[in-house]
């Protein structure tokens, strides 16, 4: 048997793209894990490089500090209250608009969908909203947070393409004969059959408000109202660790180091939640995905 | 005349009458489309005014094109041009192409529990919030312990300050949002190729064709029109590239590489609360994106026969 020239540049193909996958999965994935290692670790042992592979010097301050803090808690609870509401008038909205706009006989289609994609080419921008935001009395409320991002035209694109090719037109018509009106259909058939897409608009506008902060930094001034992500900001990024996270009697140095310890906790508790949820979801957001935009 | 008009009332009373409950529907859609995003474009006649808080969008004085010319003519705009543009035109040139590379190789793969293990991995990042993200850039990147400073002074050098310097904002801006989005990005690649006829695989198979030669002459070919969707796409945000991020990752020392038109506009907007001014910007940055749009979707579709309309 004679290997062919054909076989062997395969082999080194098949080498170098599996080597370089390897590779990248792990430059993916070290970082994170990397968080996770640190968050259970001996501050000083992180600050000299020791803790590459496993935990070094097991313990659980940072972690103790974050749940003893009351403003990470409020804002904790006041982005489960934003995701939740927020998402649940996203997918309302969103399968009104989709629903109409997939049926090919409607009259409304083609200018509706020309109004609705307009606005991502061209928006009133920051200070006239911000301004409309203000004359509405919505500035410095929570319905801004919930109002504000209530529909996301990608979203109604996917969503508007899947109904299109998972309930075709003949279904309805079918229906119709028997009397059946587009609403009874909505509700009956449609939201039944779209348990792939609805998680998939789920876990998209989920996520997006889970991990809002810009709305959050222009229309919020109370800080009873900021969402996890504001206050993250000001720890993760600004270095403003609370200062009542930290003792009285604590030294300088000791302080510091506790400081570390809770921007590794406090990057686990906040994305933890989002982690947990994905895989559940993963399964059929690949699949609704792919009918949402190659047949876009 | 009268029998035409009957017919028109018929037929649309008959439309009415099919279509009325899909109207309905739309209602709720419809007022949110004109209350959040078409009354903002009514306010961006301030740029044309000198805002007046007393008097309101409407009572303001007009002033032409005065904040445009102020802009123009200020000492910021050059510098946040070219900020804006190398930032976004070095993204697209490196963040580019890597998904659609991370799509082929994927595709290559015969072992399925190893391709969805890489997918799932490599899709994660992008559920990461920006502020996690940027705070990982910190802890990363600190000259006192992050982990690539520690490595560096592990091999004898001296630790750089990565955040604090002009010359790495670019670099690391555009590696982390590789690090964060090329996975999610591929999934419409990686669709691309499964959509691409098995029978052109099983031809260049009997033709003896290898792996390399397919990837060229039918995986390429076969995801062009969505690449080039996608570049069209890409096109149309250049001038409006992550304020989130810039916003975040920007600070004193950083700042001649780190403004940008989209957080210049936040601050002089609603720090220092020049209205009329930062809409102006605004208008201008979203004029110029849609030029954009416009030209190299025009050139898409005489180069190539794809584009987006």
């Amino acid at each position: 048997m004679k290997i062919s020239f054909k076989d062997k540049t395969d082999v080194i193909f098949d080498f170098i793209n599996i080597s370089l996958l390897v590779l990248i999965t792990l430059a993916v994935l070290y970082p994170l894990y990397f968080i996770v290692i640190a968050s259970f670790s001996e501050p000083d042992a992180i600050n000299t490089g020791k803790v590459l592979l496993f935990p070094v010097g097991f313990n659980t301050t940072g972690y103790q500090r974050i749940f003893a803090e009351t403003s990470i808690w409020n804002a904790y609870k006041n982005t489960i209250f934003y995701t939740v509401f927020g998402t649940t008038i996203n997918i309302v909205l969103t399968m009104f608009l989709a629903y109409p706009l997939s049926r090919k006989e409607f009259f409304m289609r083609k200018p509706l969908t020309f109004f609705m994609m307009f606005t991502i080419y061209f928006s009133g921008g920051l200070i006239p909203t911000y301004l409309l935001m203000r004359s509405l009395n919505l500035y410095n409320t929570p319905f801004v947070m919930i109002l504000l991002p209530a529909v996301n035209v990608f979203n109604v694109i996917i969503a508007r393409t899947n109904i299109k090719y998972s309930i075709p037109e003949e279904l309805f018509e079918a229906a119709s004969i028997d009397g059946c009106s587009h609403f009874t259909f909505l509700f009956k058939v449609v939201f039944p059959l779209s348990k792939t897409i609805i998680s998939v608009l789920v876990l998209y506008y989920g996520v997006a408000h889970w991990n809002e902060f810009m709305n959050g930094l222009i229309y919020l001034k109370d800080e009873s109202l900021y969402p996890l992500q504001l206050v993250l900001r000001g720890i993760l990024v600004q270095n403003q660790a609370a200062a009542d996270m930290m003792g009285d009697v604590e030294s300088l140095l000791e302080q510091q180091r506790a400081a570390e310890l809770i921007k590794y906790g406090l990057i686990i508790v906040t994305t933890l939640p989002v982690l947990v949820i994905y895989p559940f979801l993963q399964k059929y957001f690949a699949k609704g995905v792919m009918i949402g935009s190659v047949k876009g | 005349m009268n029998g035409f008009k009957k017919v028109v009332i018929q037929q649309i009373s008959k439309i009415l009458k099919r279509d009325w409950q899909l109207v309905v529907l739309t209602l709720m859609p419809v007022t949110y489309f004109v209350i959040f995003h078409y009354l903002p474009m009514y306010g961006v006649q301030i740029a044309f005014k000198d805002y007046i808080a007393a008097k309101g969008i409407v009572g303001s004085p007009w002033v032409g094109f005065k904040q445009f010319q102020r802009f123009f003519n200020s000492y910021q705009f050059w510098p946040l041009i070219k900020n804006t543009l190398s930032l976004s035109v070095m993204q697209l040139l490196f963040g580019f192409p890597v998904p659609i590379m991370l799509a082929i190789m994927l595709n290559q793969l015969k072992q399925q529990k190893f391709k969805r293990f890489v997918q799932t991995v490599t899709y994660c990042p992008h559920f990461i919030s920006i502020i996690v993200m940027t705070g990982m850039l910190y802890i990363f990147l600190s000259p006192r312990n992050g982990l690539i400073n520690l490595f560096i002074k592990a091999l004898g050098k001296d630790p750089v300050f990565f955040v604090g310097d002009p010359k790495w904002f670019r670099p690391i801006f555009i590696i982390s949002g590789i690090w964060q989005n090329a996975g999610w990005s591929a999934i419409i690649y990686i669709a691309a190729l499964a959509g691409i006829s098995p029978d052109l695989y099983e031809a260049a198979q009997i033709d003896g064709a290898s792996k390399f030669q397919i990837v060229r002459h039918i995986d390429l070919p076969g995801i062009l029109p969505t690449a080039i969707t996608m570049f069209i796409l890409e096109i149309g945000k250049i001038m409006n590239i992550g304020f989130q991020k810039a916003y975040l990752m920007q600070n004193g020392l950083n700042i001649s590489a780190s403004e940008i038109i989209p957080t210049y506009i936040y601050k002089v907007g609603l720090i220092d609360a020049q209205f009329s001014y930062s809409a102006a910007i605004g208008l201008f940055n979203n004029v110029i994106n849609i030029i954009l749009l416009v030209s190299v979707n025009k050139l898409a579709q005489k180069t190539s026969e794809h584009s987006l309309w």
